[in-house]
């Protein structure tokens, strides 16, 4: 039966970091790694684990590809069973696999948890994998040049200090002609919440930051944003395995909350930076749940239609289907909010299947996608069963409220010729809301 | 061989009931305190009544999504737990053993169904060793210890099934299904087979995560 060892990608950073490597090295770390930072869940799961394969079909890159390397089970096989067989003494082209196969094999999307009747978390036994790896210094070029980035300017896209509110002013200036009162509040302290988006926003998707502030004008909120690197909520590091680094990102973003002393944080429509923000980084600096409210753009557009805050001037027309963000959905449970908020836009919601928490992953998030280039085919073959879910619907118009979802699915659409164009609500929101004058 | 049969009915079920009860106390005590002391920033998060609603679906038949996609493995599954736990307990056999030895008693399922039960254990692990042979996703993720533990299972029924039929040598028989079920006895703390003392735990566990923290259903 073919392997990970049958399919290895060459990768500059992955090839340079396990040249650096010997097998006693990558023990001592290992050691070092299972003594510190492992414990009941880990041992709990290495041990029950009854190699039963039930987990097979949760996974899109096994329904894709009908391998039996790439179910979950199969990872982990490859991974983590592996070094505890040999207590971490492997050779360093066993670290190459192992990174291959944490880093862009697995979504971390956690749809297995819904297949293994023992509740085993494959997800974060490859976030350990990933950990490991980051630890030996074997990460792929792509995302590790993002968590440099996050490192150095504290977002992800090495967006320097003057370039973002810079950023920011073109945008207001820009809707000034559409909206002549329409300002982007910076640094504006007790206002009702700090709005936070990812550094690809500003880099290259600056026309989602001008529909935000159109939508927050029309809806007449308070609102903020910082001049001050926090302003950024993604987090590659929580991907990469740089617990630190993904620390600080997180701290900045909650001090920069604090400092305004806003009633909480509203985030824009990206899932992982969700998860990084609600549920990971605030672990890691020993708060139960989060110092600053964080509701995600779902939840806030859900509001503001409840309040009757967004008046539209019509629905949109054609049908469309909605894709459930794992982040957000298995992560936080919006799959209700996202359908009221998408029913009060459109007409026709053509509903895929599976959905909810069901819902098959768009192969991009878990930082995938980030791995970039080299990883760019396998991630897109391996998500033909989105694409055959995506065409079962038989619509043009898909909704995904996240980013990495809209990377995904756009390159599965343009591969497989789906003739679908991905929207985010914001998008549909700013088309069709009543626009103040 | 008498006297193997008396040791194996006598000090080594003591001894294999000792080390399965005391080991099993002894894997979740020290697991608990690994936990407190590990995984503290996740064990914060545990909630009974989450975890009890996802523990009603998981031992509900086809009430979780992977039990719904795997209806064949579903069925065998539940099959095989149910009378692997039922047979033996109600076994008029056993609870002879048990009368004769400390004066318990119980009420015994009829001796025919007792067997059918252990049929079905038998045949369960027959389907179990067929899916490891034959199923590529099982396949690839297979063990020298999941043969170990199957076969374990499998020899303490199937010898079990054979010396109530009275198919070979009964004394040897008997005295073979007494060794084999000590054996299992011992293995359940130490094995793969501590799935049965940890299932709970650590489905319940992520229960709590999904129910409380992320408010989506974990089945």
């Amino acid at each position: 039966m073919k392997t990970i060892a049958d399919r290895l990608i060459e990768d500059e950073g992955l090839r340079r970091g396990v040249g650096r490597l010997t097998p006693e090295k990558i023990q001592k770390v290992f050691k070092e790694l299972v003594a510190g930072e492992c414990g009941a869940r880990m041992k709990t799961y290495m041990e029950t684990c009854v190699r039963c394969g039930m987990c097979a079909k949760a996974c899109h890159y096994y329904m894709s590809h009908k391998d039996p390397s790439y179910t979950p089970v199969a990872k982990v096989s490859q991974t983590m069973w592996r070094l505890f067989d040999a207590d971490g003494k492997v050779d360093p082209e066993v670290i190459y696999q192992c990174a291959q196969v944490a880093y862009t094999e697995c979504n971390l999307c956690r749809r297995c948890i819904h297949y293994c009747p023992l509740g085993i978390d494959t997800g974060y036994i490859i976030s350990v994998v990933r950990r490991l790896c980051h630890k030996l210094g074997v990460t792929p070029q792509y995302i590790q040049d993002t968590a440099h980035s996050h490192s150095a300017t504290m977002n992800q896209m090495w967006v320097k200090d003057d370039e973002w509110p810079d950023t920011l002013q073109w945008q207001e200036e820009e809707s000034r002609e559409e909206f002549p009162g329409l300002r982007i509040p910076l640094d504006v302290e007790g206002a009702d919440f700090m709005y936070s988006v990812i550094a690809p926003e500003p880099k290259f998707r600056t026309q989602l930051i001008y529909q935000a502030a159109a939508i927050f004008h029309a809806a007449g909120v308070s609102w903020t944003m910082p001049s001050t690197p926090g302003w950024d909520n993604s987090n590659m590091a929580m991907f990469s395995g740089d617990s630190e680094i993904m620390a600080r990102v997180e701290r900045a973003h909650y001090e920069t909350a604090q400092r305004l002393r806003v009633k909480r944080i509203v985030m824009g429509e990206c899932g992982h930076a969700f998860r990084a923000v609600y549920d990971v980084a605030n672990r890691w600096l020993g708060w139960k749940y989060h110092p600053v409210p964080v509701v995600h753009s779902v939840e806030f557009f859900w509001e503001l239609i409840q309040q009757g805050r967004i008046k539209l001037t019509h629905k949109y027309a054609d049908p469309v289907t909605i894709h459930d963000p794992c982040n957000i959905i298995r992560g936080r449970g919006l799959m209700d909010k996202l359908r009221e908020v998408v029913h009060f836009l459109c007409e026709n919601v053509v509903e895929m299947s599976p959905n909810r928490e069901h819902n098959y992953c768009c192969c991009a998030g878990g930082g995938v996608i980030n791995c970039g280039p080299p990883f760019k085919n396998v991630r897109i073959v391996g998500n033909s069963i989105k694409a055959e879910q995506l065409k079962a619907t038989g619509v043009h118009t898909l909704v995904a409220p996240c980013h990495n979802c809209h990377g995904g699915l756009e390159d599965i659409i343009s591969k497989f010729g789906l003739n679908m164009h991905t929207k985010f609500l914001g998008d549909l929101i700013y088309e069709l809301m009543e626009k103040p004058e | 061989m008498h006297a193997l049969y008396d040791l194996a009915v006598g000090p080594l079920a003591w001894l294999a009931f000792a080390v399965f009860i005391l080991g099993s106390i002894y894997r979740l005590m020290s697991m608990r305190a690994l936990a407190l002391k590990k995984d503290a920033a996740f064990v914060a998060y545990i909630s009974w009544p989450h975890a009890i609603r996802s523990l009603l679906h998981w031992v509900t038949p086809f009430g979780a999504l992977g039990w719904r996609e795997n209806p064949g493995v579903t069925i065998v599954t539940f099959l095989f737990h149910i009378c692997l736990f039922v047979a033996p307990l109600f076994l008029m056999g056993h609870i002879v053993l048990f009368d004769t030895f400390h004066g318990w008693s119980w009420p015994a399922l009829p001796d025919g169904v007792a067997d059918t039960l252990s049929i079905v254990v038998v045949a369960a692990c027959a389907y179990f060793l067929w899916r490891r042979l034959s199923v590529p996703e099982v396949r690839f993720v297979t063990r020298s210890h999941d043969w170990l533990v199957l076969a374990l299972v499998g020899a303490t029924f199937l010898t079990g099934v054979l010396a109530y039929h009275r198919i070979g040598d009964n004394l040897f028989m008997t005295t073979l299904h007494v060794l084999c079920g000590e054996a299992m006895l011992v293995a359940i703390p130490f094995t793969r087979l501590s799935h049965m003392l940890f299932g709970f735990f650590s489905r319940g566990y992520i229960a709590s995560e999904f129910g409380s923290v992320r408010f989506a259903k974990d089945w």
